[in-house]
């Protein structure tokens, strides 16, 4: 009986789980260089998901960031925070009729976004389609690497396509991480520090909207947008996934300014606003022009919707 | 007792309210913009027009041009309806003329080509036909239909397309040959 006792005991003294919160505690320790404990590493070694935050955890957060970032770019980030606005719902509109496939909104979305430069990562793809085939119900003959002298070429129509912002987002679903999720004004959202890499969401994506940095990003320092948010355009870090956010660091402002997209398109065919604003453009074109969803069939609901104008 | 029923209801007479005051308001579509940029895109020299016509004999007749012979040469806006004073002012060339004799200058200029292209104009005031930037709540910068449109030959003129990003055979030769052999300009990094 005595010898029983003290097996059980010694039992619940080393318990497996015990054991591996142990190891797991010890590990975490030594993964943080002894020469460097300051405040700093230990802060964003715990630091939470964005949305579970504390005012002020965020607002360390926002410190250390910046100074991490002026170490590695040599440059002064501000790095915003602000959160969806009230009676908000972004909502975007393309033209197909006008887009001439020029890829202007390609590079402006690379500059305004700080996206790698090498290894290569563009948010926008368009697509260039025949006329009078499929239309867009194939996109396996969809071509995104077309290089004429000029565009539009004869006989072609030209598709750009980017995160569609689904009210109902397959990314957001599969992320076991809980490190991306929809905000309130629509905009789907990544917590770059919070993302483990596993590429869940790029699989889920019917639209191939996400982008997964291969190696560590490089931006030229003088291209280097420093006016971001956190979760929009920060530099983002190797092994971490990213993608379109409607440029969150420019709607978001008061008054809130256009996507870098729509601003650069030298066609005007690129129309953004908020759905819940019955006298927004992007109401007028749902209201008065004949849009589609891409893939509506999948019941993602995006908020990009796509039309022909007269 | 009655409360709970009623507050409801009370809610709804209220949205109708509203719902008929926004209404009655008028739509956006009505409301034109204050100011536009940039100017006119005049060529250098050209305007006013009056420092050369003010002094010249008005000529009616539809005639083959020995004066701005670049925009005769260049003319494709339905070339056989159409002829300068359909849309200039024979009496004073610093003004445009509308159909009905109303004058308007080159700044309101959206209101001549309003005249044909109805449907445009009216997606043009809605803001979804043409180019937009600014605000997407606030202020907002139009263009005039002919910082986009040359009003003598209208038709877009195909420009050159940035480059088509890697194709995965170039990011793996990439890899391969052991650094960046990136021949795209503007993904260059030194």
């Amino acid at each position: 009986m005595n010898a029983n006792n003290t097996d059980d005991k010694l039992e619940k003294t080393f318990t497996r789980r015990g054991f591996i919160k142990g190891t797991a505690a010890s590990a975490a320790v030594l993964a943080i260089p002894v020469g460097s404990t300051d405040a700093s590493v230990w802060q964003s070694f715990f630091q939470n998901n964005f949305h579970e935050m504390s005012p002020e955890e965020l607002q360390d957060t926002i410190h250390n960031l910046a100074k991490k970032y002026r170490e590695k770019y040599q440059a002064d980030f501000t790095i915003k925070t602000n959160g969806p606005r009230p009676d908000t719902l972004f909502g975007y509109g393309l033209d197909l009729s006008r887009c001439i496939g020029c890829r202007r909104c390609v590079y402006a979305c690379v500059r305004e976004n700080n996206q790698s430069r090498d290894p290569q990562i563009h948010w926008i793809s368009v697509l260039q389609l025949k006329k009078g085939e499929k239309g867009v119900s194939d996109l396996e003959n969809a071509n995104m690497y077309y290089a004429p002298d000029e565009v539009p070429e004869d006989g072609y129509f030209y598709m750009p396509v980017q995160c569609q912002q689904c009210e109902n987002p397959p990314c957001v679903k599969v992320c076991p991480a809980k490190a991306t999720w929809k905000e309130k004004d629509g905009i789907v959202v990544i917590d770059y520090n919070w993302c483990i890499g596993c590429r869940f969401c790029m699989a889920a994506c019917p639209y191939g909207a996400r982008h997964f940095n291969w190696g560590e990003p490089r931006i030229p320092k003088e291209e280097l947008v420093t006016e971001t948010h956190y979760l929009g355009n920060r530099p983002r870090y190797r092994g971490v996934v990213e993608k379109c956010t409607f440029c969150i660091q420019r709607v978001r402002d008061t008054p809130g300014r256009y996507p870098a997209c729509v601003e650069v398109c030298p066609v005007g065919a690129r129309k953004f606003g908020n759905l819940l604003d019955p006298k927004s453009e992007i109401r007028y074109c749902l209201e008065h022009k004949r849009v589609f969803r891409l893939k509506e069939e999948l019941n993602t609901s995006p908020k990009f919707f796509y039309f022909f104008a007269t | 007792m009655i409360r709970p029923a009623r507050q409801p209801l009370t809610v709804l007479l209220y949205l109708a309210t509203a719902l008929v005051v926004l209404r009655g308001t008028g739509t956006a579509t009505e409301e034109l913009p204050t100011f536009f940029v940039p100017p006119p895109p005049f060529s250098e020299g050209i305007f006013p027009c009056s420092e050369c016509h003010a002094d010249m004999e008005v000529n009616q007749k539809p005639r083959e041009l020995t004066e701005h012979t670049e925009i005769a040469k260049s003319f494709k806006h339905s070339p056989q309806q159409r002829w300068c004073f359909d849309c200039h002012n024979p009496d004073n060339r610093d003004v445009l003329r509308l159909a009905n004799g109303d004058l308007v200058t080159f700044e309101e200029s959206y209101k001549l080509c309003g005249q044909c292209h109805g449907t445009i104009y009216r997606d043009w005031k809605a803001g979804v036909h043409g180019k937009r930037t600014g605000e997407w709540n606030g202020k907002k910068l139009y263009r005039l239909c002919v910082q986009c449109h040359n009003p003598h030959n209208p038709r877009f003129k195909a420009i050159a397309p940035m480059p088509p990003p890697d194709t995965p055979l170039l990011i793996h030769n990439q890899k391969h040959s052991g650094g960046s052999i990136r021949k795209n300009p503007l993904g260059k990094i030194e």
